[in-house]
């Protein structure tokens, strides 16, 4: 039931850390809200609470899903495991 | 659980009902608040509303501020009214547009009296009218004279996983019991806003929210210098996770859960087709937003945070909850709802949505929010450009 790391939506590439932190090489246990199932993935970052982590290996121009939706793109690669903030995506708006 | 079917409320003259009862001296201009101020400290258990503004604005933006100022002593959450300007003119515009709504109200002007002959003259109206609204008695309400409005801040990632979605389980929830409901937060839907606006409950509907959208967007694109850093997101959202406006936005729009929106309001302007959910154009500010729900009539107010916004409004009781754990364990003298549970999966959603109805229907019934016990009164009218 303990759970790591939250998902919106099945489409989603990143998830959310629901507990205080994550630190590297640890095993996370990943629940996805839509259909209520469960997946593992291991951290390649210190990553704190509410920050997200990338789901996938993600290349430059990528679009990161939440919510199943569209949400910013890619400005850096970014491996499956590794933390997903402001140094590597950014807004397609503004 | 078994939704209330009413509330312990002020019943006014006009047929709206309050969940408080206050006494307010209400400047017309920012040179008034002297005056206010010292009526309000003569007397005991009025409230002053200061602000900043009032004074040589026109047009759109005006009408705006009257528009603020008379909704605002319009408010079923107010018993009575004194207002106090610096000329004659506009302070009876702002008396005449309150009494409509059949609550006693009163203008004084100061020019040609003076601060302290003013001040005289509005004490002994203001004593009359506290005294008088102190024999109140809270009646038995039906829930749908309940008018919630919601704005989030200070968000973070745990605002879109659980306190936001709590504020909308309590709107499917509550909706269908005849409550009025009203969001804003223009440029936070930013994002989100084709999504949004297919959640208009007539084409009409969608095809206004798509405007007034555009609108606010356009004028950011003008403004902005080359990005909008620290300021959408902020930088309090960054350090909490939200990485894009596109993501808050998303978050953001989970406080409506399932509801559709009946109509698209202009700032402070009241809801006129009945029950159910409005969208308003507002400033994505707390404090701003939160006026102008205010001055729209909404008599609750529920605000989610992730990170700890801790906004107040001196007539609207605002109920904030969070699902962020460090945020109740540092900050939770200010926080009235705590759904944290919901990321540990000891609660689910509905069982949030449940807590927040028994806060919303406390606090309606007159238990102080923290806000109200900690002072916190942000009056802040919003302003559409600079005065003449």
């Amino acid at each position: 039931m303990a759970t790591d790391i939250i998902i919106h939506d099945k489409k989603d590439n990143v998830g959310v850390v629901v507990i205080e932190k994550i630190t590297p090489k640890q095993d996370c246990k990943c629940w996805i809200m839509e259909d209520d199932s469960s997946t593992d993935i291991q951290s390649m970052d210190e990553i704190p609470l509410g920050h997200k982590i990338a789901m996938v290996d993600l290349k430059e121009g990528d679009t990161i899903l939440k919510y199943g939706h569209d949400i910013g793109k890619v400005v850096k690669s970014i491996k499956k495991g590794e933390h997903v903030h402001v140094h590597n995506v950014k807004t397609k708006k503004w | 659980m078994e939704i209330p079917k009413s509330f312990l409320g002020y019943k006014r003259e006009n047929g709206r009902a309050g969940t408080r009862n206050h006494v307010i001296i209400l400047p017309v201009d920012d040179i008034s608040n002297a005056c206010a101020e010292a009526v309000a400290n003569n007397i005991k258990g009025t409230i002053a509303l200061p602000h900043s503004y009032g004074r040589l604005q026109f047009g759109a933006d005006l009408e705006l501020h009257f528009r603020t100022m008379i909704g605002t002593g319009s408010n079923p959450n107010v018993a009575a009214v004194i207002v106090i300007g610096i000329e004659p003119k506009w302070t009876k515009r702002i008396v005449d547009g309150i009494a409509k709504t059949g609550k006693p109200v009163e203008g004084f002007h100061i020019e040609r009296t003076g601060d302290i002959g003013t001040v005289m003259k509005a004490s002994k109206k203001a004593q009359e009218f506290v005294m008088w609204a102190s024999e109140k008695q809270r009646e038995e309400c039906p829930i749908s004279d309940l008018w919630i409005s919601v704005k989030c801040g200070e968000s973070d990632t745990t605002s879109g996983l659980a306190s936001n979605p709590t504020v909308g389980n309590l709107m499917d929830k509550l909706e269908p019991f005849g409550v009025h409901l009203c969001f804003g937060e223009t440029s936070e839907l930013t994002g989100a806003e084709k999504v949004c606006a297919t959640r208009g409950a007539t084409k009409e509907a969608s095809d206004k929210f798509m405007r007034t959208w555009s609108a606010y967007n356009d004028f950011i694109l003008k403004e902005a210098t080359d990005d909008l850093s620290e300021s959408q997101p902020t930088a309090g959202n960054i350090a909490g996770g939200l990485t894009t406006i596109e993501e808050k936005a998303f978050g953001n729009f989970q406080k409506i859960g399932n509801c559709k929106f009946v109509d698209v309001l202009e700032p402070a302007e009241e809801p006129k087709k009945g029950k159910g959910l409005y969208f308003m154009d507002t400033s994505s500010a707390a404090a701003e937003c939160v006026t102008l729900q205010a001055a729209a009539g909404f008599n609750i107010h529920l605000f989610p945070t992730g990170q700890g916004n801790i906004v107040g409004n001196p007539i609207e009781p605002v109920i904030k909850l969070t699902a962020n754990p460090l945020t109740v364990k540092s900050m939770g003298e200010h926080i009235d709802c705590d759904v944290s549970k919901i990321l540990s999966r000891e609660m689910n959603l509905s069982e949030a949505g449940d807590e927040l109805i028994k806060t919303t229907l406390k606090v309606a019934n007159g238990r102080l929010t923290c806000a109200e016990a900690l002072g916190h009164r942000e009056f802040v009218m919003t302003k559409l450009y600079r005065s003449a």
